[in-house]
């Protein structure tokens, strides 16, 4: 079945797919951003054991789709793995050391002799959700301002001029932490905004889902108060964003001779020749609001589901006019030549093949996911239990 | 290539074996302890006796803490390949690229999902579905180990692929091929069992330590018993595989093989060196046993199953042997500047559009492509190319010595248990405890023999370390490698403290356990 689609087709299938792992990865990422609210939501140290413990059931499953996400990429794209991660390393190392530092905090939190003590373990979860989200957003808003860096396959063949043979070179020694103040087309304000937008998203879905997940009055109330204002600071930043988005030059391939130039108004464009990327990104946008207006204003528990979806179409959205309508999804501003495009940094036929009867998995591994959340979310987390169980974070 | 940053290199491989070797620590426990807890927690549901419930419980929770720290050194490991191996990730991403994936798709997912059944859903989900659960984890954690092996097999004996010169990189040809290489298959096998020695080491050596005490003897002699018969069934069964490993290692990576053995001059019927010393001597290449005690035919008995075989010494692959048909490493190294010369020409004949000329270049690089690697060597000393001896010849007999014992370690505690002695016999219950460390020791052996052996090759005779970095300055490196080491140090006496507390504390107590859940 697969073997018959051309490598343009796998490669758009690829993209798809990572896009659609991406969007996972953002709506799950209300994890970090609970993470920064235990003590502004939780009084007691009972109403932060509720919130902790429902974190901690949900955490892995952030951080698992976080590892596939990077294989994924490493799999069906590998120019861009090698190239964005060897380069923007200090970007790439200090996301990871976020999410090392959080791996053990939920486990050693509250255990016996843990050494460093329980507050710095919060203090790691605090710190693994401000990182994770700002940064991850900054480092995908580079998918539209660009980067500075080359490749040149050339490179592996050359033994005689001295230089190493090596492909993809990063061409500043900030490696990636100069997306916060490269000035190229105010690229900072930019890279900034979706960074915070981010942020505030995690914690405004955090909200949500501890309306959700938690039985207890006064965590709801204090939850409906927080998500007002973060509600409100997402818009603002997301907004910015999306205005500097429109306005802003964009990479564009020429089809034919796959030659990368700066076309004005790019992403505008992007949205407008594909008119159901941009259908899917306002219903996405609308979902997101719909689902804080139920909270907010009808009392609903399930707002977390209409915010999800809507986060969830909203970033597909964003990932595609990256990527498709001959747009370079991680262009380079100092050779655009060296611009990265699905078509020119994907495996192999043979490989994207392979990997596209895998994916077939992924909507079964779903299900047993959604079954197994279902089943132990049928008891919501209640101050009883959280005093009373043996095996508590 | 004068111009090659050799701290960088350096830098760069300290910082993988550093997270490689932390990761380590907390992996075969994860592995074995799994599937210990899913056989305690049958035996559990298959009785009803709340007792097996408390000890499932108890090596639970040891559990728990040990895989939060497995996951947080694995995440790095995983994108260290793009951060400090990125010239590899492109070489080969087409293949390796994959089994990372998969495993992710397959085995995390599988993982991360059942465990917060595992630990939470006592008194949520049906008696059934929470065994389940736990036998899934198990399945879950090896199969995560099927294919991070599958991948490093691959780079150890690269099949199923072949290089596209205009893209100028290796692609997949075969997935088959590449998922059931002997090497891969071997490798897979080796490590899991390993891991079931080492969880059950674990498991005894706990509780010896409670039967000293005189405490909760009743679930350490239970727990003795499974781990004791899990244990010496996969001991007896990775001497099997480890045999099958030095074998593929033979057939590979004959350079890995005389490393390991320390073995210069090669010979027929050459011994196996049961235990040895190494004399200190200022050339690398020529270093000769200050001590030693040779086991005739030994090692072309391990290498090919025939006692008369030859086995080429480390001096026969540098400088070849004509009578066994060997190459020597300049030749090798003259094929691969052929191969990468050849490649530049085409690359830049196929661009003026001069296709006979580039198809000429493309068969000169065809031929000489197996040794391409080599040609990074151009100009260089081969001896170079030699991997560190000493280091993969005493990581190889620390670990072969250490499984020979472990056989006979398990034999003595199951059958203390079994009479029901085990109670007074003080001296094999410490040794127990003590046995514990050993296990790690040689875990961390066993992959310093597979990794250090293979130097300095990330893809056997493809792609050597100085091609296959990422260009960045070498202080960023080691910024980073100094910040792992803190961190994971400070993580790891924290896992430390927290089992021993847990340890001390002991299973909750069986009044409790059985009638609150
Ligand atoms: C408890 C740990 C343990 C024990 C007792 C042994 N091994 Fe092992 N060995 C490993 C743990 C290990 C490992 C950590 O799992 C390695 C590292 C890489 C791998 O594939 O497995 C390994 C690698 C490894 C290799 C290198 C494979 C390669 O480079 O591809 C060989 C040749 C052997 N082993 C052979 C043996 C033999 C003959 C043993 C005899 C008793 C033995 N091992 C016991
Ligand atoms: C299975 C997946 C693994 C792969 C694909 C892999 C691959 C690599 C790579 C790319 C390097 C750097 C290049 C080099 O120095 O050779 C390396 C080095 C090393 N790895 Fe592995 N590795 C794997 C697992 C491990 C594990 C689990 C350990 C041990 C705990 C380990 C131990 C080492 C060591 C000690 C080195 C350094 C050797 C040296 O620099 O001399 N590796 N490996
Ligand atoms: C360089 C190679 C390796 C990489 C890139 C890697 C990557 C990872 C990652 C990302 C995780 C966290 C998964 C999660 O999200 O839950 C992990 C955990 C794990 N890895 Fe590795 N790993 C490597 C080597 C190995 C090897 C050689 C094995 C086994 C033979 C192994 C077995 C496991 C297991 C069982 C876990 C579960 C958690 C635990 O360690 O306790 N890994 N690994």
């Amino acid at each position: 079945m697969f073997e018959n689609l051309s490598l343009l087709q796998l490669q758009q299938y690829w993209w798809i797919i990572m896009s659609l792992l991406g969007a996972l990865l953002v709506f799950l990422l209300f994890v970090q951003g609970g993470q920064t609210m235990i003590y502004r939501l939780g009084k007691t140290e009972t109403e932060r054991k509720m919130i902790v413990n429902s974190l901690g059931r949900k955490w892995e499953l952030t951080f698992s789709t976080l590892v596939v996400f990077g294989g994924a990429f490493f799999a069906s794209f590998p120019l861009f793995y090698s190239t964005s991660f060897g380069g923007a390393y200090w970007v790439w190392m200090i996301i990871l050391f976020a999410f090392i530092i959080q791996a053990v905090s939920y486990e050693y939190r509250t255990k016996a002799s843990n050494f460093l003590g329980k507050k710095t373990y919060e203090t790691f979860l605090f710190i693994n959700g401000l990182i994770a989200t700002i940064f991850l957003g900054t480092a995908i808003a580079t998918f539209f301002t660009g980067s500075a860096f080359s490749v040149d396959k050339m490179n592996l063949v050359d033994l005689t001029s001295g230089k190493m043979p090596i492909i993809s070179s990063w061409q500043n020694s900030a490696y990636g932490l100069e997306a916060i103040w490269n000035t190229n087309q105010l690229a900072f304000l930019t890279n900034l905004s979706l960074g915070l937008a981010l942020f505030f998203l995690a914690s405004l879905t955090a909200n949500l889902y501890f309306m959700n997940n938690i039985d207890d009055e006064t965590l709801f109330q204090r939850n409906k108060t927080c998500l007002m204002r973060n509600a409100g600071a997402f818009l603002l930043f997301f907004l910015f964003f999306i205005v500097r988005l429109m306005v802003i030059d964009g990479y564009a391939v020429n089809p034919e001779t796959k030659e990368v130039f700066l076309e004005p108004y790019k992403y505008l464009h992007n949205f407008l020749d594909m008119p159901i990327v941009l259908i899917l990104f306002l219903v996405g946008v609308v979902l997101v609001l719909f689902g804080i207006f139920k909270a907010l204003f009808k009392v609903a528990k399930n707002g977390i589901w209409y915010t999800g979806t809507g986060i969830v179409l909203t970033v597909l959205a964003l990932f595609f006019i990256a990527g498709f309508n001959n747009t370079a999804f991680y262009p380079s501003s100092f050779d655009l030549q060296s611009s990265l495009t699905i078509e020119n940094s994907s495996s192999s036929h043979y490989t994207l093949t392979a990997m596209s009867y895998v994916s077939l998995m992924v909507p079964f591994v779903i299900a047993y996911i959604w079954y197994a959340w279902k089943a132990m979310d049928k008891k919501k987390i209640t101050a009883k239990e959280v005093e009373e169980d043996s095996h508590m974070y | 290539m004068e111009h090659i940053d050799f701290s960088l290199i350096d830098w760069s491989r300290a910082q993988f074996a550093l997270t490689a070797l932390y990761h380590w620590i907390f992996v075969p426990l994860t592995l074995g302890l799994s599937f210990i807890i899913a056989i305690m927690e049958s035996l559990y549901v298959k009785t009803g006796n709340p007792e097996w419930k408390r000890i499932t419980k108890f090596w639970m929770t040891l559990f728990g803490i040990n895989f939060a720290i497995g996951v947080a050194t694995g995440i790095i490991l995983e994108f260290e390949f793009g951060t400090n191996w990125s010239n590899y990730s492109w070489f080969v991403g087409d293949i390796f690229g994959a089994p990372l994936a998969i495993e992710g798709i397959m085995a995390f997912f599988l993982e991360s999902t059942f465990i917060a059944i595992m630990f939470f859903g006592w008194n949520k989900v049906s008696k059934k579905f929470h065994l389940l659960s736990s036998w899934l984890v198990a399945i879950g954690s090896n199969l995560s180990a099927l294919w991070i092996l599958v991948a490093n097999g691959w780079m150890q004996n690269p099949l199923g692929m072949h290089f596209n010169p205009d893209t100028a990189r290796n692609e997949m040809g075969n997935f088959w091929e590449v998922l059931l290489s002997p090497v891969a298959v071997n490798k897979f096998l080796h490590t899991i069992t390993s891991g079931y020695v080492l969880a059950s080491i674990f498991v005894i050596g706990i509780s010896a330590w409670y039967v000293l005490k005189k405490r909760h003897v009743n679930l350490a002699k239970r727990s003795m018993v499974v781990a004791a018969t899990f244990g010496l069934i996969a001991s007896l069964y990775l001497v099997f595989t480890g045999d099958g490993s030095a074998k593929q290692v033979a057939k590979h990576q004959p350079m890995k093989l005389a490393a390991m053995e320390g073995l210069y001059y090669g010979s027929d019927n050459a011994p196996l060196v049961a235990i040895g010393v190494l004399e200190n001597t200022k050339k690398p290449y020529e270093e000769d046993f200050l001590m030693d005690l040779p086991i005739p035919g030994g090692l072309s008995f391990l290498a090919f199953g025939n006692m008369n075989a030859f086995v080429p010494g480390i001096h026969d692959l540098v400088h070849g042997n004509k009578e066994h048909g060997i190459i020597s490493y300049n030749e090798k190294i003259e094929m691969g500047k052929k191969a990468i010369d050849a490649l530049a020409a085409y690359k830049t004949l196929k661009k003026e559009n001069k296709t006979d000329e580039a198809a000429a270049q493309l068969k000169i690089f065809e031929a000489n492509f197996k040794y391409f690697g080599y040609g990074y060597y151009f100009g260089h000393n081969p001896h170079e190319l030699i991997p560190p001896v000493k280091l993969s010849f005493y990581a190889f007999h620390i670990m072969v010595g250490l499984g020979t014992y472990f056989i006979l370690f398990f034999a003595l505690i199951l059958y203390f248990n079994l009479k029901n002695k085990i109670e007074n016999k003080g001296l094999i219950l410490r040794l127990a405890v003590w046995t514990i460390p050993l296990a790690y020791i040689a875990q961390e052996a066993g992959w310093i023999v597979a990794e250090v052996g293979r130097q300095p090759w990330v893809i056997q005779d493809l792609m050597p370390t100085i091609a296959a970095v990422s260009k960045i300055d070498s202080s960023n490196v080691i910024i980073t490698f100094f910040l792992f080491l803190a961190v994971f140090t400070a993580l790891l006496i924290a896992e430390i403290k927290i089992l021993l507390a847990q340890i001390k504390k002991g299973p909750g107590n069986l009044i409790e356990s059985s009638t609150k859940n």
